[in-house]
């Protein structure tokens, strides 16, 4: 999450411990592409916790590590 | 016809002081009918990391909403107050509630709480505006402390998650119920009969959280019914009040001016 570059040339980023290259320059560009539903996930980005609301301002940078997670059973 | 008077946690009124867990069911439609049959209006929840590409769980998100029951999502997995806080605001966000079960695990073999990382986690939750329910031992002092730093409920354990041994301290539960009187108490894991849930309910505990032993049972529809009456049978005898035990017989049958027969 560095300084606001908006023009992509295409990183790479590391998604729940896979890399993955993407043109994305936000969290909430990289949720799209991945055509996941916005609101079935939350996001983190190098450990700290994006909201919904935040994704669109998270300026992703080559080799941000992303996790994804999602409602399962639990006791 | 209620069997037992509602209660307040969390913000919310209640009938069932049962709270059910979601996991390793032998199938969703046995899920969804064991929650039918338990009465429980909470239901436990967790968070996975998703693997690359994998499948969203929707349908099973749905069916678990479409139960009407309250969500109490978790924290399971989380070693540091770090990693729980993450989770606990992902999990708001995703399920839409403040209530977070709140685990910090300390130890990999008893999977018990580790008492100063869930203290820290539960300090700064509780400043986040989250209802933290803690799942805490049944120490005196360490829940004393979770109090202190603004945990309105607490939730021992019983036992060892998954472990199926009951009320292994039966003694402590009964200090914090002393203790602690306007603090809702929820026992929390290693319940493994509805004996089990009665002896809590009949302690004046005010619910109990169990998972495993509806789930591992081999019919768990039924056992959820089985510990829904289970734990209505001991709140209600907590509120009849339970006689006190006595060391020596005492005749229930009135001797008084009976005639002597020999």
């Amino acid at each position: 999450m560095n300084a606001v570059n908006p023009i992509s040339v295409g990183i790479a980023v590391i998604v729940n411990g896979v890399a993955q290259p993407t043109p994305a320059c936000t969290l909430a560009a990289w949720v799209d592409a991945q055509g996941l539903q916005a609101d079935a996930l939350a996001t983190a980005v190098n450990g700290q916790f994006v909201s919904l609301t935040q994704r669109a301002q998270c300026v992703l940078a080559d080799g941000d590590a992303i996790v994804t997670f999602q409602p399962i059973e639990g006791g | 016809m209620d069997t037992t008077s509602n209660w307040t946690i969390g913000g919310r009124t209640l009938q069932s002081r049962f709270f059910l867990g979601t996991a390793a069911y032998p199938s969703p439609a046995v899920l969804q009918q064991a929650i039918a049959a338990s009465g429980a209006q909470v239901v436990t929840m967790g968070l996975r990391r998703q693997l690359a590409h994998g499948a969203q769980a929707g349908d099973f998100f749905r069916m678990i909403k479409a139960s009407g029951a309250h969500l109490l999502p978790n924290t399971a997995g989380c070693r540091t107050a770090r990693e729980a806080i993450t989770l606990a605001h992902m999990a708001r966000e995703l399920f839409d509630t403040p209530w977070i079960k709140l685990e910090v695990v300390g130890d990999e073999h008893t999977l018990q709480p580790d008492p100063f990382e869930l203290v820290d986690a539960a300090r700064q939750l509780v400043k986040d505006g989250f209802d933290v329910f803690p799942y805490c031992m049944d120490d005196l002092v360490s829940c004393q402390r979770l109090l202190d730093v603004g945990c309105t409920i607490l939730m021992p354990w019983g036992a060892p998650i998954g472990s199926g041994q009951g009320l292994v301290n039966p003694g402590a539960l009964r200090t914090l119920r002393a203790r602690l009187p306007g603090v809702p108490l929820i026992v929390d894991a290693g319940i493994g009969s509805p004996a089990d849930a009665v002896q809590a309910m009949e302690m004046g505990l005010d619910g109990v959280l169990l998972n495993s032993a509806v789930a591992h049972a081999l019919d768990p529809v039924r056992m959820a019914r089985a510990f829904k009456l289970g734990i209505e049978s001991g709140r209600l005898a907590f509120e009849a009040g339970v006689m006190s035990k006595q060391d020596m017989a005492v005749a229930s049958t009135p001797v008084a001016g009976q005639p002597i027969l020999l």
